[in-house]
């Protein structure tokens, strides 16, 4: 684009390069919204449509005062968002350290890797929620239980991600390492972790969706702490759709940006290669 | 098989006081397949002298490459051995650095950190300084002052096989092994390469051996040419001795008479004596 300041002309210009990716988005997305204040409005479904969002009293405040903090469980969905995240976080950062160490083991280790792969590719099928009532057993408590939950939900994509990276430093690689006796530190930092730091990258940004769609199953169990799954259990126990509704949109939206951002940073690295 | 002589070669020609550097002894290797084992070398024989300088040429497939992977220690010979100063080798080492066929450069480095991990890892005990020193030295050695800087993925192929060069002598290798080192260069590069790297030999004096296809390029570089015959158990058919006078000149060996006899010797080896078609 042109760096002359907006005058009509340039604006118009900048339109017509870029309604093609503009538009279509905007006719789908209306598209999709329509049809669903369609169907709700003409009682095909018993969800409410987008509408409600505005048209329900609670929702609507829930929406327009997203910082809002009268105490406890009492609070606007941002702060909610805020304590789901941290959780979420600890949660990831626990499955990157792992998944991360036990993926360069398993990926060195021939052996190892016959031994535990089909554990491991047993252990990834299970289902977030059907985690909670195991994490119950082995806590006894409910945080711990809420992290373990993001934890084993997020770890095998990169674990398995990083397993492949190291298997897959070219022999090249190796051979160099080999012929010069490398040290096992200086193969570490200077071959394999550069090598297999896309395959990494891959995995903890599969992850990361991963560990915020665990959210919700992570904080049904932990009923008495703000949080945005907790929000969604809550107001399903009360019947409140509309704001069900919501919370999904918002769980939506951050899961997007989270995405982004680790898309982002996954182009940073490929720039410094 | 004993090392048969051509007539051009006389025994024990350059420079008599050098001690045998490199022993290969009744050498052997057989990969064991699903179909039953497969002799890739058998009965090789030859002694390398310190600072020869030896070219490896045969038909692809021959088992040239296996034949210095047992030098550098990438294969074990399963029969029969590779002495080096006396001793047989066990594994790969930096004292026999290898010049890889992809060149093997660390694409996340620049040319410099390339050559300064290899200096670091083999003598971590020298200096900062002298360790700078030294990557500095050999990359200007290739050409490479000015491209120092440069991500590998920024060079072209011959300046990637140049810091291949500098990292290998960087590390001062007793031996040092090119396998096909300038295949995939264009004609210009590739005769800029051969000069540079007999420039650096000279100065080195460290002990080269080398694959190649190119028969013209052995009779440049090599003191002597080594010929293999076809696989399966392949072995060493004939070598050639190139004893043209020293530094060469691409222009002076060529209107030699004897660079035509060597040549159509080699040729002749390759084409009719070991043609590819041949029963092996």
């Amino acid at each position: 684009m042109t760096t002359t300041p907006s005058s009509g002309f340039s604006l118009a210009q900048w339109w017509k390069r870029n309604r093609k990716t503009i538009l279509p988005p905007i006719f789908g997305i209306g598209g999709f919204l329509l049809c669903w204040q369609l169907s709700a409005s003409l009682g095909l479904t018993k969800l409410s449509g987008p509408l409600s969002l505005w048209t329900e009293e609670r929702t609507r405040e829930l929406l327009l005062y997203p910082f809002f903090d009268r105490g406890g469980l009492d609070k606007g969905l941002f702060l909610h968002t805020m304590s789901s995240l941290s959780r979420v976080a600890l949660g990831y950062a626990l499955a990157a350290v792992v998944g991360i160490g036990v993926g360069i083991a398993v990926g060195l280790n021939n052996n190892l890797n016959r031994a535990f792969d089909p554990l491991f590719q047993f252990l990834r099928m299970v289902a977030p929620l059907a985690w909670v009532p195991i994490a119950l057993v082995m806590f006894q408590q409910n945080q711990p239980a809420a992290i373990f939950v993001i934890f084993i939900t997020s770890i095998w994509p990169i674990l398995i991600n990083t397993a492949e990276g190291v298997r897959q430093i070219p022999q090249d690689y190796r051979n160099v390492a080999l012929v010069l006796q490398m040290s096992k530190q200086k193969f570490f930092t200077k071959i394999l972790l550069p090598s297999a730091l896309p395959y990494i990258f891959t995995g903890l940004r599969i992850s990361i969706g991963l560990a915020w769609l665990a959210i919700i199953a992570a904080e049904i169990v932990m009923p008495g702490t703000p949080g945005i799954g907790f929000f969604i259990w809550d107001a399903n126990q009360n019947g409140y759709v509309s704001d069900i509704v919501l919370g999904v949109i918002w769980i939506g939206a951050i899961g997007l940006i989270l995405d982004r951002f680790m898309a982002w940073i996954q182009t940073r690295l490929a720039v410094g290669r | 098989m004993t090392t048969t002589l051509s007539a051009e070669s006389s025994p024990a020609t350059s420079t008599p006081a050098a001690p045998t550097l490199l022993r290969f002894e009744q050498l052997g290797l057989t990969y064991p397949t699903p179909k039953g084992p497969y002799p890739v070398l058998e009965n090789v024989n030859l002694e390398v002298r310190a600072g020869e300088f030896i070219c490896v040429i045969g038909h692809s497939g021959c088992g040239k490459s296996t034949l210095l992977n047992t030098v550098s220690g990438f294969a074990k010979p399963t029969s029969g051995q590779v002495l080096l100063n006396g001793q047989p080798i066990q594994r790969p080492g930096p004292d026999r650095m290898v010049v890889f066929q992809g060149y093997a450069l660390l694409p996340w480095l620049t040319a410099y950190e390339n050559v300064y991990l290899a200096v670091d890892s083999v003598k971590p005990e020298l200096s900062e300084r002298q360790k700078r020193e030294i990557v500095n030295d050999h990359l200007q050695l290739v050409g490479l002052g000015t491209a120092a800087e440069k991500l590998i993925t920024q060079l072209s192929g011959g300046m990637k096989q140049r810091v291949a060069i500098a990292r290998a002598l960087a590390i001062r290798p007793e031996v040092l092994i090119l396998d096909e080192p300038f295949g995939a260069l264009d004609a210009i590069t590739k005769e800029e390469l051969q000069e540079e790297l007999l420039a650096i030999w000279n100065t080195q004096k460290c002990t080269v051996l080398m694959i190649t296809h190119d028969i013209d390029e052995a009779l440049f570089l090599a003191d002597r040419l080594v010929m293999m015959s076809n696989g399966p158990a392949a072995g060493i058919g004939e070598v050639l001795t190139i004893d043209f006078a020293r530094p060469r000149s691409r222009e002076d060996i060529m209107e030699d008479p004897r660079y035509y006899e060597l040549r159509n010797s080699a040729l002749d080896f390759l084409y009719n004596r070991f043609a590819h078609d041949a029963d092996g």
